[in-house]
């Protein structure tokens, strides 16, 4: 007799069978290595940042002393961190983490470490907030194209439903105030309760920052409906010029803060700081009784004492912040102009992005018909004939087909070449065919 | 402005009201210091095991890479920085189930397939639940008295309830067969599905290991009810005295049951917070030989990974066999005193506790100490030995515990000196009640008869106790209450 499990269990909302998934399984099965396996798969649908661990491995070597622990050291005991496992968080990481996030805008908007609440990754922060701002069967709205987790961190465990906003090429992907009515309708008809909107900016997978006046329009959205709204600012250090990007947070300091109660930052260290193995997130909320209620939770994915104090050492140093920002920006557009530049030699276009690990680039002409199967024809060709595993746009619920989010952080610039050099070949063969 | 959900953000099933966490405020407000703050309030609420730390220190001194980011000499930060696997850390993984067998004598053995990794057993046992699909209208079975902590883990966002299986102390608070029919017909009448058992072996609070008969009764109940059983294994390198340590793994190899449908029912929780004293670094495990269990709190792990970078400090040292038996050995010789040490405080102060072998705690009973059998004289009892005495403890009604006047005292969390005084605080404590309970005084409560003459030196030294406490204000209030 079988064992029944929960629903929770045997729901497919954790979302491991979509292609998203499927393709790191067939990379998983078959990956490339310049010397061990030159014609494996090449993963292009990692958003991950390699590309400035050389300055945090630098940073380690010189302060040893002090950021690693069981060194001869007062200020590192082992003993009083080993123990540490207060949900408040090490102040002195919080205080680095507030700091770090300041930075990152300039200085346009500050961070009260009182306000920052720590989990283990942006994964843990996002389900948090949705037990917290949602009950079973409430509706968050999503803008799409999103980020497939989105689908497990925001759904699976909670009950809660995302409500799609759907976003289209036609101008740039741009939440406008009529596309969040239909989806807020849209929820109503379904006897939903909208309990707030989610965006994440810059955008995955659009690597696009949202400009200002969409930031208010979403934000007077959400107060006329007297509803959340969470801003996954993930990226916000991966923005390659950084006038370019605009946090809710500067929308909340323009209007001295009023309404600022509804609004929660999610933030980690895996994509600026490309160390998403030590599991660092944070919910800054400007809502006291969020904070308090999402501290207590936090208790379910605390950060591990020893990568606090890792990392308040690190992110506290300010000649380091400031060097590796600046840094680590220069070297992302350069990666990315590189990939966006050889993508458009062969005719590809990519939207014109400003952010991220990634680009979203248009195959849309190479398909057999406009449709969601021919999409997925093609990037079953591209995974196992071109071997690159790149992400379908209908993984990221994107309403137009032929679109795929292509990484170009995650490898060396001799990779990225060599998965030009297919791309091209591929490209070739098919006018050729045609 | 109602902008919070009803049920996750203001249900108090987070129990952050309950004495057990309100006594750790009062803690941080006044802390005891040897030196800075020799008046304040000893922390005897807080199950940490601070007793082994030299040794791990020492082996970091001699290991350095661990903490380095190195392996063999080599620098392996960017595999750490960028490994989020949630499959874990593989050479972790051995570790950590090579060291569970070793805990258990080597007469189980873990196949770290098996074991998903999670921060910390508060995280592993609420994955645990939402993976065996207990939620709302669904019941887990607990023994009590168990851990506070449970109410919120178990039940705050997976909206599962607890039903308790009354344990009492007539039998040392054994759980017994009728118990368990007892709990599971309760759940029945409440329209609760049982969903499975949930017992802490060794057991927080008792501070004492399940005995085989025990487990065996357990084994035969979930076999006959067809539900699940979870053992929560957090303490069990922690066992210093005779019975010996038996898993609940041990007893389905015992019954030779491996491979039946029973098998695949039996889940362990486990943590390194308690036996190597690491609970920062929030490190904690599933372990179950049901694939679909172990499928589905894999991909839950995800919400509670253990930084990579933990996992490679704690792989290396737990993979040092020479370093973890010598570990072993001298954690448990060493609880084992200090455990002695506060029986026989106790036992001075006329204080008896279950006779205990394991855990960072012991059981006491003060119930001779309550003006009756209630538990409001428990909790007025219980402010006194915080306010008063100046020790955190944690009351019985916060474990649940169906009888009043039981408390949880840890012993594992300060050094010699500091227990040594809490001994004799509560010593002083229990001979002036004492005393004024012989005095022929009309007054109708015992405690207050203690400070009726506002004169002589047991007034001074209450001023002196409430001058710890309380600032002039609240002092004078409280002598105006409880004071003719």
């Amino acid at each position: 007799m079988e064992i029944e499990l929960s629903k929770v269990a045997v729901s497919s909302a954790h979302g491991e069978d979509s292609p998203y998934f499927a393709g790191w399984k067939a990379y998983d099965e078959n990956p490339y290595d310049e010397v061990h396996n030159p014609s494996g798969i090449i993963q292009m649908g990692l958003a991950e940042n390699q590309v400035s661990f050389d300055m945090v491995e630098e940073y380690l070597e010189e302060h040893s002393e002090q950021a690693l622990l069981g060194k001869k050291n007062k200020r590192s005991s082992f003993r009083e961190n080993a123990l540490f496992q207060d949900y408040h968080g090490l102040l002195s990481f919080r205080k680095a983490m507030a700091s770090f996030m300041e930075q990152i805008r300039g200085g346009k908007a500050k961070f009260n470490p009182e306000r920052i609440v720590l989990t283990a990754g942006v994964t843990a922060a996002n389900e948090l907030l949705t037990f917290i701002l949602t009950n079973p069967g409430d509706a968050l709205l999503v803008p799409t194209p999103y980020y497939p987790g989105l689908d497990r961190d925001l759904r699976w465990r909670t009950g809660a439903k995302i409500i799609p906003i759907h976003c289209e090429s036609s101008n740039g992907y741009q939440v406008t105030p009529k596309t969040m009515e239909v989806a807020y309708q849209n929820a109503q008809s379904m006897n939903m309760k909208v309990r707030g909107v989610l965006i994440t900016n810059p955008s995955n997978p659009l690597g696009v920052t949202i400009p200002r006046s969409t930031l208010e329009e979403i934000f007077n959205f959400v107060i006329q409906k007297n509803i959340h709204l969470v801003s996954d600012e993930i990226y916000s250090g991966s923005v390659f010029s950084s006038s370019d990007f605009v946090s809710i947070a500067e929308i909340l300091v323009s209007k001295n803060y009023k309404e600022a109660e509804r609004v929660h930052i999610v933030y980690s260290l895996s994509k600026d700081l490309g160390l998403p193995g030590f599991r660092v997130g944070t919910i800054y909320s400007y809502n006291d009784k969020v904070v308090t209620i999402a501290r207590r939770m936090s208790s379910f994915s605390l950060i591990s004492s020893q990568t606090q104090h890792l990392l308040a050492c690190m992110l506290l140093d300010e000649n380091f912040t400031e060097k590796y920002i600046r840094v680590n920006r220069e070297r992302l557009l350069k990666r990315q102009q590189l990939m966006v530049n050889g993508l458009r030699e062969y005719g590809i276009e990519c939207l014109e992005g400003n952010a991220c690990l990634f680009s979203w680039m248009n195959l849309s002409p190479f398909l057999e018909e406009p449709t969601m199967e021919s999409e997925l024809v093609l990037w079953n060709s591209i995974v196992n004939e071109v071997k690159l595993n790149i992400s379908p746009g209908s993984s990221c619920h994107c309403v137009e087909p032929g679109w795929f989010r292509i990484c170009f952080a995650n490898m060396s610039e001799k990779t990225l070449e060599v998965a030009l050099e297919r791309i091209g070949d591929f490209i070739l063969k098919r006018r050729a065919n045609k | 402005m109602k902008l919070l959900s009803r049920k996750g953000a203001i249900c108090n099933t987070h129990g952050q009201d309950t004495p057990y966490f309100l006594g750790w405020q009062e803690y941080e407000k006044n802390p005891y210091d040897e030196v800075r703050n020799p008046n304040g309030i000893i922390q005897m609420g807080l199950a940490e095991n601070q007793l082994s730390f030299d040794r791990l220190e020492s082996w970091l001194a001699a290991n350095p890479d661990a903490a380095g980011f190195k392996k063999n000499g080599v620098s392996i930060f960017r595999d750490l920085a960028l490994f989020q696997d949630y499959h874990g850390l593989p050479s972790f993984k051995k570790a950590m189930t090579d060291f569970m067998s070793d805990i258990r004598g080597n007469k189980v053995e873990f196949d770290p397939k098996n074991l998903v990794l999670m921060a910390g057993a508060t995280s592993a046992n609420e994955a645990l639940i939402f993976s065996l699909g207990a939620g709302e209208g669904d019941a887990l079975l607990l023994p009590t008295p168990y851990y506070p902590g449970f109410d919120r883990d178990l039940k705050w966002r997976t909206k599962a309830e607890i039903v308790p299986i009354i344990c009492s102390s007539s039998n040392g608070f054994q759980i017994t067969k009728s118990a368990l029919e007892k709990a599971y017909k309760t759940a029945g009448k409440k329209n609760l599905k049982v969903k499975g058992i949930l017992v802490t072996n060794p057991s927080n609070p008792l501070g004492t290991t399940i005995s085989k008969e025990e487990l065996n009764l357990l084994v035969d109940f979930i076999d006959k009810k067809q539900i699940d059983l979870i053992s929560d294994e957090i303490y069990s390198a922690t066992v210093f005295n005779s019975p010996e340590f038996t898993s609940i793994m041990e007893i389905l190899e015992e019954r030779k049951l491996r491979d039946t449908q029973l098998w695949n029912r039996v889940h362990i929780v486990y943590s390194l917070s308690k036996d190597l004293g690491l609970p920062g670094f929030r490190v904690g495990a599933i372990y179950s030989n049901n694939p679909t269990v172990v499928g589905t709190a894999t991909k839950m792990s995800s919400f509670g990974l253990v930084s990579s970078q933990t996992q490679h400090l704690l792989g290396e040292m737990l993979s040092d066999k020479i370093f973890t038996q010598n570990y072993l050995s001298e954690n448990q010789k060493r609880l084992k005193k200090r455990q002695e040490q506060l029986v026989s405080g106790l036992k001075n102060a006329g204080i008896h506790c279950l006779k205990g072998n394991a855990g960072l705690f012991t059981w006491v009973d003060m119930s001779h100490l309550l003006k009756n059998k209630t538990f409001e004289a428990e909790m007025d009892l219980w402010k006194k030995i915080v306010y008063q005495v100046g020790l955190n403890i944690s009351p019985g009604s916060s474990c649940h515990c169906s009888e009043p006047g039981w408390f949880r005292v840890c012993f594992a969390n300060m050094s010699e000196a500091t227990l040594d005084l809490a001994m004799v605080r509560l010593k002083d404590f229990v001979d002036s009640l004492l005393t004024s309970s012989t005095s022929t005084s009309t007054s109708t409560s015992a405690e207050r008869r203690v400070y009726k003459t506002k004169s002589g030196s047991r007034w001074k030294l209450f001023k002196w106790i409430c001058g710890l406490m309380f600032d002039k204000r609240e002092q004078d209030e409280w002598i105006d209450n409880y004071c003719f």
